[in-house]
């Protein structure tokens, strides 16, 4: 298959039932027109704001697993640095520090995780969803040692500018909504603008020629797994803004499997070197109509956990059929 | 006869002297020698749901205290919130034979059954604050039903008919299959059944984690701008209701009820006006009445489950008006 095929528009707009973006798509909007007509108050501006606002953390984090995707990687410890450093920069603000201080040595924690991971994949050749899963536990084993005591820890007193980022308004919407649209911009244009973007979608594709060709494979990948770890951080700061704490617990939560969720639901391959911002929207979107509705239906947790493992399961079938593995796609990276 | 008389004195001092020294000496308290010599070298194993959280953090370090003191060995076996690996960890108690395990259940059934098998194995159980389907030799803790009617009751009280914005009440819980959930469901529904006007208009569970229950509590806003009140299970995870309330201005409308052991954390949240009424089952308190359990199974020849006993320890409701430090406590004062 190739790039022009592949992600070119006409093709697309001809054949939207055939591929699995115009299927989720599809489907989003039945589900959308559906809740609209028969729940009441679904369809207002406030709900869907609350709708938008509640899965745009989750958002965040899909851009942050898509740029690894995307470049033939899958990053599952990104709960354990969000936690980790987030929960590490509250107890060090609590200890006497300022938080701006303590949240610039949160960020670099953040981002030497994903640097040591990085380092790990390129260098030692430990295949990415081995390295990280380890690493996940590694990091929040060294939180939870090290760092703090208790999992759950209160946004430090004293910092009003903080509260902001998860509780205030820009015109109206939350700022978590306004960052979910900065970061996808900043991301799109990464991706489609740079150098950078063009070598990731190339690492995707053919990881061997990519090298062949003279791209820098190994600091590319380590610096996909700093992005990403960055990127978590980014969510983790605003996750606890927006709750007014954050609780080290969800390490052990079904959060990863939601990001992955939204990843490929929205039609980013597992198998990597194809998916766009866009891709992570519509996957977002969806998610968070189905939550948002069930929620209003009152459905039980059991059912609506059953609800997101049964369409990931079918997302996960049209993925593979619409992306076939051959042999190109199945030698490496392939989950 | 002079000599006689100087016999006798001589006699009278003697004694004297004599009893005075044993005076001097004190008397051996038979009773605390056996007491000491009883527990000494004893094993005690404590099965938490996960360390790293304020209630299990702070009955250890209460636990720990008294093991140092009367030198009975005191360990902790950390499942981390995972109740496979609490069951094997159980598993393999049975066969190490510790003298006393104290179990914290993560539902009424997992444990059950390897309950009532270690008892059979000859060790002495004491269950903690989470109750499972198996009465052992003690349960020391909150009785949730109670727990569940007094939060009931508090809603009640301010959203009856003609009293609130509505009748409208919205219940958070945690997971739907920890005793907390379902005992604490019966105690809120037995109140609310004599109160038919009062409307359950959203159930749901958050998984205790603080930003899925502020999502929720987003949505029930959207769709019941008038709600009146609300029941969280945990302070940990109602943090997050509390910031959706505030968020959408209605602190002073919906009337918030939660519970949680009343540390210092929670204690804030309701100085801050987060927490309307906060029902604490106090871990300090708990701590004490599991020592003095662990004390007397220790020194009780009875055999394991011969007699079964229980303590539903009282509980406080902490306001605005009683917020100190008597009934809030940090980890550091019980180490």
């Amino acid at each position: 298959m190739s790039d022009a095929t592949a992600n070119g528009y006409p093709a697309r707009a001809q054949s939207l039932l055939k591929t699995q973006e115009g299927i989720v798509l599809v489907l989003a909007v039945l589900a959308f027109a559906l809740f609209s007509l028969l729940l009441p108050s679904f369809f207002s501006a406030g709900n869907i704001l609350a709708l938008v606002r509640s899965v745009s953390i989750l958002g965040i984090l899909a851009l942050g697993m898509a740029l690894v995707v995307i470049a033939r990687g899958i990053d599952v410890s990104m709960i354990a640095t969000m936690v980790v450093s987030v929960s590490w920069a509250f107890v060090i603000a609590r200890s006497g520090y300022s938080l701006e201080f303590a949240l610039l040595i949160g960020a670099l924690f953040a981002i030497g995780a994903g640097l040591l991971i990085g380092a790990l994949i390129a260098f030692g050749d430990v295949a990415p969803i081995f390295a990280t899963l380890a690493a996940g536990s590694v990091i929040y084993g060294l939180g939870r040692t090290f760092f703090f005591t208790l999992e759950m820890q209160n946004v430090p007193p004293g910092a009003e500018w903080f509260s902001l980022i998860g509780q205030g308004r820009i015109l109206g919407i939350p700022v978590t909504v306004v960052a979910f649209a900065l970061l996808c911009l900043v991301l799109h244009l990464v991706l489609s603008r740079t150098r950078f973007g063009w070598q990731i979608y190339a690492m995707g594709n053919n990881p061997a020629a990519a090298k062949i060709i003279g791209i820098p494979y190994r600091p590319m990948v380590v610096a996909q797994y700093a992005i990403s770890g960055l990127i978590a951080y980014g969510a983790g700061l605003i996750l606890a803004s927006s709750a007014s704490a954050i609780n080290a617990r969800l390490f052990n939560s079904t959060m990863i499997y939601d990001i992955l969720l939204v990843v490929v639901l929205g039609g980013i391959g597992l198998n990597g070197g194809h998916g766009k911002v866009r891709n992570v929207i519509l996957g977002t979107i969806f998610v968070g109509v189905l939550l948002n509705g069930m929620t209003i239906m009152n459905i039980d947790y059991t059912i609506q956990n059953l609800v997101k493992g049964v369409v990931l399961l079918l997302a996960i079938v049209i993925d593979s059929l619409v992306n076939p593995r051959d042999e190109q796609t199945s030698q490496q990276g392939d989950l | 006869m002079k000599t006689t008389r100087w016999l006798a004195a001589a006699c009278i001092a003697l004694a004297g002297v004599v009893t005075a020294s044993a005076q001097d000496k004190g008397l051996e308290n038979p009773r605390s020698t056996t007491f000491h010599k009883t527990l000494e070298g004893k094993k005690v194993v404590f099965l938490p749901l996960s360390m790293g959280f304020d209630l299990t953090e702070g009955w250890a370090a209460v636990m720990r205290q008294q093991a140092k003191r009367l030198k009975y060995s005191f360990e902790i076996r950390d499942p981390a919130w995972s109740t496979d690996a609490g069951t094997k960890a159980l598993q393999s108690l049975i066969s190490e034979k510790p003298d006393l395990i104290v179990a914290h259940n993560p539902d009424i059934q997992s444990y059950a059954r390897l309950l009532a098998q270690a008892q059979a194995a000859g060790i002495k159980v004491v269950q903690i604050n989470l109750e499972s389907n198996t009465q052992t030799d003690s349960y020391v803790g909150a009785d949730w039903t109670e727990i569940g009617e007094q939060a009931a009751q508090a809603v009640v009280d301010k959203c009856s008919a003609g009293k609130g914005a509505s009748t409208k009440v919205a219940i958070d819980t945690g997971v739907p299959t920890a005793a907390s959930d379902v005992f604490q469901l019966d105690g809120i529904y037995r109140v609310l059944n004599q109160h038919p006007d009062i409307q359950v208009v959203s159930q749901q569970a958050t998984e205790y984690n603080p930003e899925k229950a502020r999502s929720i509590m987003d949505t029930v806003l959207q769709q019941h701008p008038d709600l009146c009140g609300a029941i969280g299970i945990w302070d940990n995870q109602d943090t997050g209701t509390a910031s959706a309330i505030q968020q959408a201005g209605k602190s002073a409308q919906v009337f918030l009820v939660t519970s949680g052991g009343g540390n210092k954390v929670g204690c804030e949240n309701v100085e801050k006006g987060l927490f309307n009424l906060y029902i604490s089952y106090n871990v300090p308190l708990q701590g004490e009445i599991l020592n003095a359990e662990i004390a007397r199974l220790l020194l009780s020849d009875g055999a394991a489950g011969e007699t079964k006993t229980l303590y539903f320890n009282p509980l406080t409701q902490i306001t605005k008006a009683n917020v100190n430090q008597r009934n809030c406590w940090t980890l550091d004062d019980l180490k």
